[in-house]
Order: structure tokens, then C-alpha cells, then sequence
């Protein structure tokens, strides 16, 4: 699987590159040395640096030298990594350690202050319809008069501009069947239980099909009844959709994460992101983690390409 | 109360119709502005704002009283003071949030010490009093149509961009990411907010224009589904009391703005009690029946 995106991922440089050169040769002769795995897909990306936006197609989240300071606080310095189409990241850190930031970023909430944020080859307030976002929202209002549909017609809001009804319709629909929270479309939103509340927002997110839905801890202080249910709503979109979940749980991860980005734990370099290896949990406790999970072996340190090699 | 009917229908005292059909278009401004208000808590800035009206209103009176041009009006004077009160705090609220509940109370004091300092400074006779409470019997034409075409503007906005407004208010950073303009939306409807308390001020007075803005919404949060719920039922409520209100006072010869914001807290005294009590009276019947279950 991942071998055939190295090669979709060259062929789609060389279209560029045929498109704006018009020479044959060249676009034949970048395309052609496709065995050479990893190394090209880390070539292909950098080259791609230069002529922005001409990303590989199978990219969905591309940071290069990514540094974002709030106030005087330095929270990320030179961050580069990507994140294929169809993966499940999981994002572990301790508490402060920037990953709320790092998903503000990708979402276009926030600006870096050096450095490229792209989502799907253009910058994330140009993707505002490929993104799904899953906020904390620790502090919502109890007293707001809003019922479970609404909330999730709110994502097919985009800009200012006006939502056809039917559409509408249908989307939500969809959207709270993909979560299971169609039972609850005309109960009063602060009258659920915090549980069905993230999965209520995780169908928000939902709503127009989002090429990547990007979760800010959402299984915090939830109770393994809905976190079950929660990831069985995560494994139902697996595949189709990119998924980026922060989790505070940083020694196990859900099983269904195929990649574990960690936030400032490496010690000569604590304002970055680093791929970090997983294996075969033994003796986990599947039910305090809503399913099957994986360990993080955040002693194995990986190399950013390290996706790109063709295994299979 | 059939003397109020007969003063309505009485060509000789117009005044009590203005009063009638100012408090019919009030209503929508307090139902619609004042379920923006409650949800996204802001009363306080709209207490401060409408208070600084008061020192706009002050300053316009002695420049008027030493001789400054016509135009410079107690209406204009209240406008840009109103406006200026919104903008710092619209500042303050974006780049220093933890600053905003000081410099809403800072405005609110300072506006309406400059007010009573310049009224004591205005020769003739000048009562910060008829500013504090109004006096709905006193509008004018003029300011019926200005408060009409205020009523258009805030009903076609919110009936266009109702689920952007909704969105905002409610999850302001998951708006954000859909591309909608959450700060274009907040300074919008400070501005609007700004420009009703100077229209309503006029005729109902300061402390009656806070009043109005919270306590039909307020009641209305109680019992509305949703937003759009809370903004028609807020809309009934105030046009309830603001009529029950002037019949009452004119029949009992009572000041009118009193009356209607004694009435307006009463009942949402009532409500809260009232939602009080079934809470509580609820979570006895769930103990119990918790017990029940177990035993």
C-alpha cells in the first residue's frame, strides 16, 4: 500500500513538472527510478519545497521548519512532517506541551511564525471544506438554548455564505448515524452526558465529509462505555478519511493509529514533533482504552520518511 | 385600564400612541439583541456601554449650553460616546481578555461621573434622573422611524446570517475553522448593540434599556429550545410588559419605565425560583427512586 504511494507520489511530481517544462524527457527521467523507496519520497517532498504548491498527491499534512511563538514563549521551533492521505496519527505530549497548538495550526486557527503549514497542497484557510475539527470545548455554555441537530449543522457552515436545506439535511443525517448519536437529534445539548457530547462533536466534524478530521483530546474524562463507542466511530471512517487525534494517554495509543507523532519529548530538541515507534501491546487493558492498543515505544526514535518505505 | 384604551384612541394626546408603537418596536430590538446578549454573556458590556451614553449626553448639553452649534445634539453626543465605549471594549476584549471585566466597570463609572459633572455645569435645569429612567410618554416621530429602520437592519441581518451568528456565539474557535468571521460578527453586534441602547435610551432611559435586554431573555432561556426560540419568545415577553406596563402606570399614574422593568424582573424572579424548585424537587424524586432501585 505505502509502495504504491511512493509511486503516485512521484508520478504526480513528474505531471507537475511535465506541465511546466513541457519536456518529455525530464518528466520521464524523475519518474522513472522508483525502487529507491524512502530516500525518494523524502527527495520528492523537498523538491517539492521549492515550487510550491506541487505536493505529492498522497499528502495530506505537510510542516517544514514549522516555529510558532506565543508571546515570548518559544512552543515549536523548526517542525518538519507529513502525514500520508488514509493515515491514522496518533499525537501524544504531556499536558503544555503544544499539541492543542500543533492542531490549531493544521486547522488554520492559528498562524506560524515561520515555516509552512499544508493541508492538501494549500495553506489550511484555503481547505476549510477538506477540514474536520474536534475542539476540547472544555468550557461551552450551559445555558445556551441549542439542540443536537444544530449543533451539527453548524459544520456545514463555510465562510459566510448561505446552506442549501436539502443538503443540509441529508449531510446531517448521515453525520449522526457515522457517530450514533441519531437518537438524540432533538435533545437539548447540555442535557447529555459529556461522552455523547464529543461524539456529538466528532458528527459535526463529520458533516460534509472531511478529507481530514483532526481531534483536540476527545476521550478526556470520558467513560469507557463511550470511549467504546467513540473509536468504533473513528474505526467506521478509518481509511477513507485522515485522521490526527491528540491523546494525553502517551505510553498506549488505540490500535488503529498506523503512525505516533510526539510532542517535545526529545531532550536536544524539545520544541518538536518526532515519529516515534509502536509495537504489539501484551497484557494492555483493551477496556480502559475503548479497544485495542498499541505501545508506544517512545525510546525509538524515527526518521520522518520512515512511512515512506515500502512496506507493505 | 379602559382609560389607557381611551387615550389611545384620544387624538388629543398622541403621545400615549407614539409611546405605544415605540414599546411595539423596542420589543423586537429587545427580544432579538437581547438573546445575544444573554448567551454570549455580555450584559455587562452593554451595561457599560449604555452607561458612557450619559457623559455623551452631559458633554453635548454644556457644549450646546456654552454656545456650540445646533448639531451637536444629546442624541449625537450618546452616539459617539456609546460607539468610542464599544470599541474599547471590543480592544480590551480581543487582545487582553483578562483586562475586559475592569475596563467594562472603569467606562461604566467614568461615563456616567462625566455625565453628572457636566450636567451640574449646564446652566438651567438638567436631571440625570430623566436620563437613568426616560420617559417613554415623550417620543417623538423622529425617533419612531429611526428605531423602524433599526428594527429592518438587525431583523434582515439575523435572519440572513442566523446560523453564522448562532455559531459564533456559540463555539467561536470551530466557527473559526469553517471560515466564518467570528471577530467581524463580535464587532458587528457591538456596534448594533451600541447603536439600539442610544435609540432606546432616549425614551426608556439607561437603567430600563439593561433591564430589557436581560430580563425578557433571560425568562425566555428558561423554557426556548434554541436560539431562534429565545429571540421570539424574549420578543413576546417584552411586548407583553412594556404594554402591561404603560397601562398599568397610566392608569395607577405611575412613572412608566419603573413599572415595566419591576415588572420584567418579577417574572423572571418567578421563573428562576420556579426553575429552582423542579430541579430540585427532580433530583429528589431521582434519590429516591435510586433507593428504591437498590433496595
Amino acid at each position: 500500500m505505502r509502495g504504491k504511494g511512493v509511486s503516485s507520489m512521484g508520478s504526480a511530481v513528474a505531471a507537475k513538472v511535465a506541465a511546466e517544462t513541457a519536456a518529455a524527457s525530464t518528466a520521464g527521467a524523475v519518474a522513472a527510478p522508483s525502487a529507491a523507496g524512502a530516500t525518494e519520497c523524502a527527495d520528492s517532498i523537498n523538491a517539492a519545497e521549492e515550487h510550491l504548491p506541487h505536493l505529492p498527491e498522497n499528502v495530506a499534512i505537510w510542516c517544514q521548519h514549522l516555529a510558532f511563538r506565543f508571546k515570548d514563549i518559544e512552543v515549536f521551533d523548526d517542525v518538519s512532517f507529513h502525514v500520508h492521505r488514509g493515515e491514522f496519527v496518533a499525537l501524544t505530549g504531556k499536558n503544555g506541551a503544544g499539541k492543542s497548538t500543533l492542531l490549531k495550526l493544521i486547522v488554520g486557527l492559528l498562524e506560524p511564525s515561520r515555516g509552512k503549514v499544508l493541508v492538501f497542497g494549500a495553506p489550511p484557510r484555503g481547505r476549510i471544506e477538506s477540514i474536520g475539527y474536534v475542539p476540547q470545548h472544555a468550557g461551552f455554555d450551559p445555558a445556551f438554548p441549542i439542540q443536537v441537530e444544530e449543533v451539527v449543522g453548524m459544520g456545514r457552515l463555510s465562510g459566510l455564505s448561505p446552506i442549501a436545506k436539502h443538503q443540509k439535511k441529508e449531510e446531517i443525517e448521515w453525520a449522526l448515524r457515522q457517530a450514533e448519536v441519531h437518537d438524540l437529534r432533538a435533545r437539548p445539548f447540555s442535557a447529555l452526558s459529556g461522552g455523547q457530547r464529543r461524539r456529538v462533536l466528532v458528527a459535526r466534524a463529520l458533516v460534509g465529509h472531511p478529507k481530514l478530521l483532526v481531534l483536540d483530546e476527545p476521550t478526556a474524562n470520558m467513560d469507557m462505555d463511550s470511549e467504546k463507542k467513540f473509536y468504533e466511530t473513528l474505526a467506521r471512517i478509518k481509511g477513507t478519511t485522515t485522521v490526527l487525534i491528540a491523546t494525553h494517554d502517551s505510553d498506549f495509543v488505540s490500535a488503529l493509529a498506523d503512525t505516533v507523532l510526539c510532542v517535545g519529548q526529545n531532550v536536544d530538541h524539545p520544541h518538536s514533533v518526532h515519529r516515534h515507534a509502536i509495537e504489539r501491546a501484551v497484557n494492555a487493558p483493551a477496556e480502559l482504552y475503548g479497544g485495542e492498543v498499541v505501545r508506544v515505544r517512545h525510546d525509538i526514535e524515527l526518521p520522518d520518511n520512515a512511512c515512506c518505505e515500502g512496506k507493505e | 385600564m379602559s382609560g389607557f384604551l381611551q387615550a389611545l384612541l384620544n387624538p388629543a394626546v398622541p403621545f400615549v400612541r407614539n409611546a405605544l408603537i415605540g414599546s411595539v418596536l423596542a420589543a423586537f430590538l429587545f427580544g432579538v439583541l437581547g438573546s445575544l446578549v444573554t448567551v454570549r454573556r455580555i450584559a455587562g458590556l452593554a451595561g457599560a456601554i449604555s452607561h458612557t451614553v450619559l457623559g455623551g449626553i452631559g458633554l453635548a448639553l454644556f457644549l450646546a449650553s456654552r454656545g456650540a452649534p445646533k448639531w451637536i445634539s444629546p442624541m449625537l453626543g450618546a452616539l459617539v460616546f456609546a460607539i468610542l465605549a464599544a470599541l474599547t471594549i471590543s480592544v480590551v476584549s480581543l487582545k487582553a481578555k483578562q483586562r475586559e471585566d475592569t475596563v467594562i466597570n472603569a467606562l461604566w463609572a467614568i461615563g456616567m461621573s462625566l455625565g453628572v459633572v457636566f450636567l451640574a455645569k449646564t446652566p438651567g435645569y438638567a436631571d440625570p434622573m430623566s436620563y437613568l429612567f426616560g420617559n417613554i410618554l415623550l417620543v417623538t416621530s423622529g425617533d419612531l422611524y429611526l428605531l423602524a429602520a433599526l428594527n429592518v437592519i438587525v431583523i434582515a441581518l439575523v435572519a440572513r446570517y442566523y446560523r453564522h451568528i448562532e455559531a459564533a456565539s456559540f463555539d467561536e474557535e470551530f466557527a473559526a475553522t469553517k471560515g466564518v468571521p467570528v471577530t467581524a460578527i463580535y464587532l458587528g453586534l457591538l456596534l448594533i448593540i451600541a447603536i439600539a441602547i442610544v435609540l432606546l435610551q432616549t425614551f426608556v432611559g439607561i437603567v430600563m434599556v439593561i433591564a430589557m435586554l436581560t430580563l425578557p431573555a433571560g425568562t425566555a432561556g428558561y423554557f426556548s429550545r434554541n436560539l431562534a426560540g429565545m429571540m421570539i419568545h424574549a420578543t413576546i415577553l417584552s411586548l407583553v410588559f412594556s404594554v402591561s406596563g404603560l397601562a398599568v402606570s397610566w392608569t395607577f399614574d405611575l412613572p412608566a419605565g419603573a413599572v415595566i422593568v419591576l415588572l420584567s424582573g418579577a417574572v423572571f424572579l418567578a421563573f428562576s425560583i420556579g426553575n429552582m424548585l423542579s430541579k430540585r424537587s427532580k433530583r429528589k424524586a431521582d434519590q429516591q427512586t435510586g433507593l428504591e432501585g437498590s433496595a
